[in-house]
């Protein structure tokens, strides 16, 4: 029997991920050519290393079909309801860092608060005969968050990439999306409002409280903490 | 009996008296067009609701309520006046408790009537409460008509009653809108900052989007506009927390609506109504004298009520979910009816948490 950890599978989150963990002696490594997905764990024995996209990670710890897991806490808000009854927070890495925030047409100057953006949805739906489009693929949070805000009379559209050309392409009025820097959205004529963080976002270290463990297992799960919390 | 046959039972003798007490029984769809729900409710009904959909019709919803069905028909070819009853499964998407059922019976009595609200609101409270039998059940009231007749009636200008009344289901933004109309919270340092500009639109980059430059030009038109209307008066919002602090058996919460109708005359009329529900309630048989009214019931969950709104409630079981729940909808026969209204009061049970609460399943 081993544990499993599951790391995102590619690109800089992959590779910090390695550097976070070998930073405390443990080793983790791709083998095989470039394109296979086989990995190899060091410094520890019995763990076993699941490649995995970042997306889907939430999930399979939420299956306790991986015991340990690397991934945004956006994903796992988003992913997992009643996300804290299935997996615990056991560290959080220090990158990745993002924040799903709401943001809206730099040329909207009447528009900085979630305030004004309620005011003009009622008024743009009079205007238009349609709600007010977000464009967004973080619907859960987005709307959890729009609904204690109090603000009536939008719509949220799905958008899974390229999400900041939205306003521009008219096919939503405003986007609730990840931004590290901001740069993206000045590229498009967006700007953030100032009260609208809907969640700050890193990459983190959970373990599944799904997963059964056996005595075994357990020692080894006691084995990597102990040896995570040095340095 | 199995308990879903158990349940059955129990909804069609629920279903029978409401059609011994006049009404047409209704079918609807289970599968509702998920367009009108999302018009009507917002997108917070996608928390609360079952979403699926086909390359033909679109997105669809399981039906999570018969209201909006009933009204439908009614509009499009209801005789004047009439009384429906409906009967089946209503489904709610839980995101937070796996313990609350996502699919359960409903049986339903709607009465659209021109005559006399009063008599049927009366009619709609006192055929629930007497199907219940002798379930030992506690019955809230309120009436959501009178907190928008104080809103209509403030001295202050359309924009600000529109805004208060937009969110009168919502009432921690309503509360945010009043504290700014009054004063008590102060004006953002963005909104400051746009009001003293000289040109706010320096600086704002190209125009981008489906609202257009017009829009936004009107609405720092409005702002400018609403920066030199008078506060809404520190009186006025007292009046406004006065009738939602009420609470309290029927005829002393009557009298209390009454002082406050003193100085804001605005609520007469709604008040009135209340007095006039009151007496229709007594005529059927109802204890007035120890019923509750309270007048912010129903304002975070009743979404589409605009006047009578009540809830029975388990003695022994207070986190149960209500048993019976109802209220007028004059409003919503409006936005349903393309142009066309009709007052309209209604209620449902819960046939499964009757027959929890008399132990029979």
């Amino acid at each position: 029997m081993s544990i499993k950890l599951g790391v995102p599978s590619k690109g800089r989150l992959m590779e910090k991920t390695f550097d976070w963990f070998s930073a405390r002696g443990i080793y983790l490594s791709r083998t095989g050519s470039d394109r296979e997905y086989a990995a190899k764990v060091e410094g520890i024995d019995d763990v076993e290393l699941v490649l995995l996209s970042a997306g889907e990670i939430p999930r399979e710890l939420a299956a306790g079909r991986i015991h340990f897991g690397v991934t945004g806490t956006d994903l796992i808000r988003e992913k997992l309801s009643l996300w804290d009854q299935k997996v615990e927070t056991v560290a959080e890495l220090g990158f990745g860092h993002a924040d799903l925030i709401i943001a809206v047409p730099k040329c909207w100057v009447d528009v900085d608060t979630l305030d004004d953006l309620d005011a003009v949805a009622s008024a743009f739906r009079g205007e238009h005969g349609h709600r007010l489009r977000i464009a967004t693929k973080y619907h859960r949070l987005v709307r959890d968050f729009l609904r204690d805000a109090g603000v009536a009379d939008y719509q949220l559209v799905d958008s899974q990439g390229a999400t900041e050309g939205t306003v521009k392409n008219l096919t939503a009025e405003a986007i609730a999306d990840i931004t590290s820097s901001g740069e993206t959205l000045r590229a498009n004529h967006l700007k953030i409002l100032g009260d609208a963080t809907v969640l700050k976002s890193q990459a983190t270290l959970f373990q599944s409280k799904i997963a059964v463990l056996s005595p075994q297992d357990r020692a080894v799960s006691t084995a990597l903490l102990s040896q995570l919390e040095k340095l | 009996m199995t308990p879903v046959a158990n349940i059955r039972a129990e909804a069609a003798r629920l279903k029978d008296m409401f059609q011994d007490a006049g009404a047409v029984p209704l079918e609807t769809d289970i599968l509702q067009p998920a367009e009108t729900l999302l018009d009507l409710y917002g997108e917070d009904i996608r928390a609360r609701a079952y979403v699926t959909s086909d390359p033909l019709h679109g997105e669809q919803m399981l039906r999570p309520d018969f209201t909006v069905p009933v009204v439908q028909m009614h509009m499009a070819h209801g005789a004047d006046p009439a009384r429906y009853t409906y009967s089946g499964v209503v489904f709610r998407r839980q995101e937070d408790d796996v313990n609350r059922a996502n699919e359960y019976q409903q049986v339903g009595y709607e009465v659209f009537d021109r005559q006399d609200p009063a008599a049927a609101d009366a009619e709609v409270f006192a055929l629930l409460s007497s199907a219940l039998g002798d379930l030992d059940f506690r019955a809230a009231t309120g009436d959501i008509g009178i907190l928008m007749a104080a809103v209509n009636g403030l001295k202050t200008t359309d924009r600000r009653k529109a805004a208060l009344m937009r969110h009168i289901w919502r009432p921690r933004r309503f509360r945010a809108l009043l504290d700014r109309f009054s004063g008590k919270s102060d004006v953002p340092a963005t909104r400051r900052a746009l009001l003293k500009a000289q040109d706010p639109l320096a600086g704002a980059g190209p125009h981008i989007g489906l609202r257009s430059a017009h829009e936004v030009q009107d609405r720092i038109n409005a702002l400018v506009e609403d920066a030199t209307a008078p506060l809404i008066s520190k009186a006025e919002v007292a009046l406004l927390s006065a009738i939602l602090q009420v609470r309290d058996e029927c005829p002393a919460a009557l009298n209390m609506l009454r002082d406050i109708a003193v100085d804001l005359p605005a609520i007469e009329t709604a008040v009135e109504g209340l007095a006039r529900r009151i007496d229709a309630l007594d005529t059927r048989g109802v204890d007035v004298a120890s019923l509750e009214f309270e007048a912010s019931y129903g304002r975070t969950s009743m979404e589409y009520y605009d006047g009578f709104v009540f809830g029975f409630y388990s003695v022994q079981k207070p986190d149960m979910p209500p048993i019976a729940t109802g209220g007028r909808y004059d409003a919503l026969t409006r936005r349903l009816g393309g142009g066309h209204a009709i007052p309209a009061v209604g209620g449902v049970i819960r046939p499964d948490l009757v027959l929890q609460l008399r132990g029979d399943l």
